[in-house]
């Protein structure tokens, strides 16, 4: 750790769960890290009263006893940043999950301390600058290739401000080494550190009218975000949280994902290390872990660490972003966190807000959905631009939408992703309600989609979003005196509807040929359930009988449609079309 | 009263020197004493209580501060005065001596022997709060565990290293079902390699005793390791079980290499003891007075199932969790669903037409049952098939609700026949009484019953698998699900 000052070692005077707290450290600040009792145990200080220190712990206090020391470390809780980040599992303090194994087995320990990077390891650097450079915070000093398709951009960090002194040679170097001497002396390395609660700085706010595609049908036609937006995605146990997150990840358009589990399973956490290795990102074919970045602390690890672990994983995101990349992190589970909030503020005898979390709550979500964005990167060079999207479980007690957590993140988020047990239950999956679901970016991405999306893209999700608005509404009238009381106009769209349900917007997250959907596919299968749609309704005026079109067996086809593979889905569609064109010059001939 | 500290109690003996004995309770709550200074007690070291009549009882630190301590004492505080009971250290946590000879032997809910035998004489004395299994450490669970009940082997698949609860309302035959499940789970070929651990927290002498007894029949009567606390035990003691229980577990199977059945029954019972221990602290309750860190606290018993890379034993969990008020959103049965890996909820509908197993396969989900389904593992049409099979019993409980609004009349065909294919489903597939079926057996079920609806509707399978099996099924003959 930093240097410590044998002044500030105070000694413990209370120990209630993850709060300890300490006097005689006169000169401690707020948010500074400290070693706490015999075993060293990291803390954050979260309140200072007088004499007494209130630090939250980041590992497990028990065995711990009064009068043991407390030392402050003088810096607050950093991250470290540079070449090693991608492929790592981190633990919520950004300690190597694999390192920490290799010190105390398969039981995570107390008081293990292991480099976030790896000092031994040596990367193979390329200066981008020379001697008599001006330089700033931001700025390129030169490039790693980190992974099989991520070059990592070695930036100056915030703050410099000079002219390069000298530069090491084109060569292998460890992430503590000097690459860069300014001529006041100062060394820049490939690693730099940044306190995870601060956001790194950035340029100019860019407009939200790109889209953060998912390969979802139902989000990337209904609710679309746009790359450095924000979305929740709330939901009861098992609505489906944590496979839209890991489907994301696996599928999304940004090029490094940043994938925090905050207070849920290992066992998730063991699914996606086993997966994604083997997975291979669809946009490159490399392998998806070279892209990824995990920050695990599971339900059953310190609960202070889940507030670390959020900042560590949006820090990182941050890093990448100011590289220029388009960066999703996905936060599984926010609720988590704000239990641990809501813990933390408990034993610190706080007066508790709503639901008994603290009154700082609306505050800390906020700020931390503000660090999502698109911008122009940081530094002088070559003008960059990056994105931070943020997408974000939500666990609601109950199922119910209406506590704290959910409320305060509706209020920043940008998008709901409003997950609902009852689709669950039926395994209409992804469990997305698409009356309750909405994107406050739809109309800002209508020009990007208008412009590379599918031809009438737009009219498409607008006549779809009609018809399913019809179906709620009919559906009200059939639950109060049955099909039998609509007209056969009112029975098509409510047919028509059922497969738009079932064919378009759900997808089987664990089906080979349908887990991503293309723009081309979502478009085109829509395109095709709306001309069957329509087809039938022309049939219909024309005075065709209902039961008989709604037997036609292209509906079938039209089902299949669904696990056509996305490659060389145009000419299946086609084919149905067509199908469906004939079929019904055939009825209207009869 | 002034704390002071006397010379140790009579015995003596250098170990007796290290515990100084304090009287300096303040304040007696609940099953909390507090005490006038933390001394140098650690957080989750275990006291001896001494009382006035020199009756002994232990108490775990929960906090400590220069003013003050709380200490949970495990068998109660009923008898406790603050002038004349001392406390001195006695461990520096709750310990649990374990060892492969446990298996067959009956614990308390403390992990002390109750069956008459000497004690077990341990390998290892470990904590019982046990540690956070390092993510990076720990491997899929998979390997279909065949329970022999379609409810769950073909729906809701249980796989080694799973922790999968079982939620039930009062009166349904839960203790039936997991006597089932573990009957069946343990005839394996590996059937040397299974051992049951049992974790009981304040249940009756009856479900003890049924309990008991059907580990017997079952041809597991050795290889079960049982903690009791019952229904007349100490609440307290409860906190305590499950986690001793968790720990002979781990144990057994990281150790020893055995696979683990844990059966851990009633955890409502758990947290109503922890929520005791919460409101004597006067801490501000959560949902229903029940504590904030509830989550956090069952997560730190329910995370101790798994597996772990290049090792071959697993430790599989099947909680018993009882919804008052058959309430899914009842905080216990919504924190353990938050954190489990899937639920089997019990009906009491299908209870009421006699059926058993009473579970309602919609509400109920098992995350991995991937992991253990298809191709080498079950069957290749598993996942296809189960999938129908839930729309289609989905579609007909819906055509069900809708008939009792407009009556059967206004039902079409293709209507009535979901609405039969849902009344099969539930009589021929779930209500298979205590027989046992293979997951052959049930797969060849559900394509039977799928008979009942046409074909162009099937559009959840695979087309070959359809052809494969669907008109198999019609060319033979065999319309209806009554054959076979
Ligand atoms: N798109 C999908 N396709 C197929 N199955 C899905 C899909 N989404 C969810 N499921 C099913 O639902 C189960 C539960 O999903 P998930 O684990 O994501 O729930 P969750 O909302 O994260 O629950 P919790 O809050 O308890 O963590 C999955 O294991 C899977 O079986
Ligand atoms: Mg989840």
């Amino acid at each position: 750790m930093e240097a410590t000052t044998v002044e500030r070692a105070g000694t413990v005077t209370r120990i209630s769960g993850p709060m300890v707290s300490a006097t005689g450290m006169p000169g401690v600040a707020m948010g500074e890290i400290v070693r706490v009792g015999r075993a060293a145990l990291m803390g954050e200080v979260i309140r200072i009263d007088g004499d007494t220190v209130f630090a939250q712990v980041f590992e497990d206090t028990a065995g711990m006893g009064l009068g043991e020391p407390v030392v402050g470390t003088g810096a607050p809780l950093v991250v470290e940043l540079g070449p090693g980040l991608l492929g790592q599992t981190f633990d919520g303090i950004q300690r190597p999950l694999p390192a920490l194994r290799e010190l105390s087995g398969d039981l995570v320990g107390r008081g293990l301390s292991a480099a976030a990077l790896d000092r031994d390891r040596t990367w193979a650097f390329a200066p981008q600058v020379a001697a008599g450079d001006a330089v700033a915070g931001g700025d390129v000093l030169g490039t790693v290739q980190e992974t099989a398709t991520i070059e990592q951009r070695i930036l100056a960090p915030p703050g410099t401000a000079g002219r390069v002194d000298s530069v090491v040679a084109p060569g292998a170097y460890r992430v503590h080494e000097p690459i860069v001497e300014l001529e006041d002396g100062t060394r820049l390395s490939m690693m730099q550190r940044w306190p995870v609660k601060a956001a790194r700085p950035a340029g100019a706010k860019l407009a939200s009218d790109r889209p953060f595609l998912t390969g979802q049908r139902v989000l990337d036609c209904l609710f679309p975000i746009a790359l450095g937006g924000t979305a929740i995605v709330p939901g009861g146990f098992g609505t489906g949280k944590t496979v839209v997150e890991q489907t994301l990840s696996k599928y999304c358009n940004a090029d490094i994902i940043v994938y925090v589990g905050c207070g849920e399973r290992g066992n998730e956490m063991a699914d996606v290390l086993s997966e994604f290795p083997e997975l291979q990102d669809p946009r490159t074919g490399a392998s998806l872990m070279g892209r990824t970045v995990l920050v695990v602390n599971t339900s059953n690890m310190p609960v202070a660490a889940r507030d670390a672990s959020v900042y560590t994983g949006v820090t990182i995101g941050e890093y990448y972003r100011d590289q220029g990349y388009d960066v999703a992190v996905m936060a599984d589970s926010t609720s988590r966190w704000a239990e641990a909030l809501r813990e933390i503020a408990s034993r610190l005898e706080e007066m508790p807000g709503e639901e008994g979390y603290p009154t700082y709550l609306a505050a800390r979500i906020s700020e931390f959905y503000e660090r999502a964005g698109r911008v122009v990167c940081a530094g002088n060079g070559e003008a960059r631009q990056g994105s931070l999207t943020l997408v974000g479980a939500v666990s609601p007690p109950g199922g119910d939408f209406s506590e704290p957590v959910t409320q305060t993140s509706l209020r920043v988020a940008g998008a709901l992703w409003a997950l609902d047990a009852s689709l669950a239950y039926r395994r209409h999956y992804p469990a997305v309600n698409w009356n309750r679901s909405y994107s406050l970016y739809d109309e800002e991405l209508d020009g990007w989609f208008r412009e590379h999306g599918p031809e009438g893209w737009c009219e498409r999700r607008r006549d779809a979003v009609r018809l399913l608005q019809r179906d709620a509404e009919l559906q009200e009238v059939v639950q109060l005196v049955g099909p039998d009381a609509l007209q056969d106009a009112e029975r098509l769209v409510l047919e028509a509807s059922k497969l738009i349900r079932e064919v378009f917007l759900q997808q089987n997250a664990f089906s080979d040929s349908d887990a991503y959907s293309s723009l081309e596919k979502t478009g085109g299968l829509l395109d095709t359930v709306l001309v069957f749609y329509e087809k039938c309704r022309a049939l219909l005026d024309d005075g065709a009988m209902l039961d008989r079109l709604l037997d036609l067996p292209v509906r079938e086809d039209l089902a299949r449609l669904r696990d056509a593979p996305s490659d060389g889905f145009a000419a299946r569609k086609d084919e149905v079309i067509a199908q469906i064109r004939a079929m019904a010059a055939e009825a209207a001939g009869k | 009263m002034e704390s002071m500290e006397t010379k140790p109690s009579g015995g003596g003996g250098a170990r007796d020197l290290l515990h100084r004995q304090y009287w300096d309770l303040s304040y007696v709550s609940g099953p909390l004493v507090f005490l006038k200074d933390g001394h140098r007690f650690a957080t989750g070291a275990i006291l001896d209580l001494v009382l006035g009549d020199g009756a002994v009882r232990q108490g775990q630190v929960l906090e400590t501060s220069t003013t003050h301590a709380v200490v949970q004492v495990l068998q109660g505080t009923q008898g406790v005065d603050i002038e004349r009971t001392s406390v001195s250290l006695r461990a520096d946590a709750a310990r649990l001596g374990v060892s492969r000879d446990m298996i067959g032997r009956r614990f308390n809910g403390l992990g002390e022997a109750i069956d008459g035998l000497p004690p077990v004489l341990p390998d290892e004395e470990l904590d019982i709060m046990g540690a956070a299994i390092n993510p990076v450490a720990r491997d899929k669970p998979r390997d279909f565990i065949e329970t022999g009940l379609s409810c769950i082997d073909g729906f809701n698949t249980l796989v080694r290293g799973q922790k999968l609860p079982i939620f039930f309302g009062a009166g349904l035959p839960a203790n039936r079902l997991a006597r089932h499940i573990v009957r069946h789970a343990a005839t394996k070929s590996d059937a040397e390699e299974f051992v049951v651990v049992f974790g009981a927290m304040g249940i009756t002498e009856r479900e003890a005793a049924f309990f008991l007894r059907s580990f017997g029949e079952s041809g597991q009567g050795a290889r079960v390791v049982a903690f009791i606390n019952k229904a007349n035990d100490p609440a307290i003691e409860r906190l305590f079980t499950p986690r001793c229980a968790l720990t002979a577990a781990e144990y057994l199977a990281f150790h020893h290499g055995f696979q683990v059945l844990v059966v851990l029954t009633d955890m409502t019972n758990y947290c109503e003891a922890l929520r005791q221990v919460s409101s004597a602290r006067e801490e501000i309750p959560g949902r229903r007075g029940y504590p904030g860190y509830m989550y956090t606290d069952l997560s730190s018993i329910y995370e101790r199932a798994g597996r772990l890379r290049g090792n071959r034993g697993s430790v599989t969990q099947i909680p018993m969790v009882s919804m008052p008020d058959d309430d899914i959103t009842h905080p216990i049965p919504d924190l353990t669903g938050y954190i489990t890996e899937g639920q089997i909820v019990m009906s009491r509908a299908l209870h009421r037409q006699g059926l058993f197993p009473p579970v309602d396969v919609l509400p109920s989900l098992s995350r991995l049952m991937n992991n253990g389904i298809g191709e080498g593992l079950t069957r290749a049409d598993h996942r296809d098939l189960a999938n129908q099979l839930y729309a289609c019993y989905a579609h007909g409980r819906d055509i069900r609700k809708l008939m009792s609004i407009v009556g059967e009349d206004a039902l079409g065909d293709l209507d009535r026949k979901y609405l039969q294919f849902a009344q099969e489903f539930e009589s021929q597939l779930i209500g298979q009484g205590d027989v046992r079926r293979t997951i052959d057996e049930t797969l060849g079920l559900g394509w039977r019953l799928l008979a009942l609806i046409p074909k162009e509707e099937l559009t959840r399978i695979n087309k070959d698998l359809i052809d494969r099996y669907y008109c198999e099924i019609m060319e033979d003959g065999v319309p209806s699900p009554f054959v076979g």
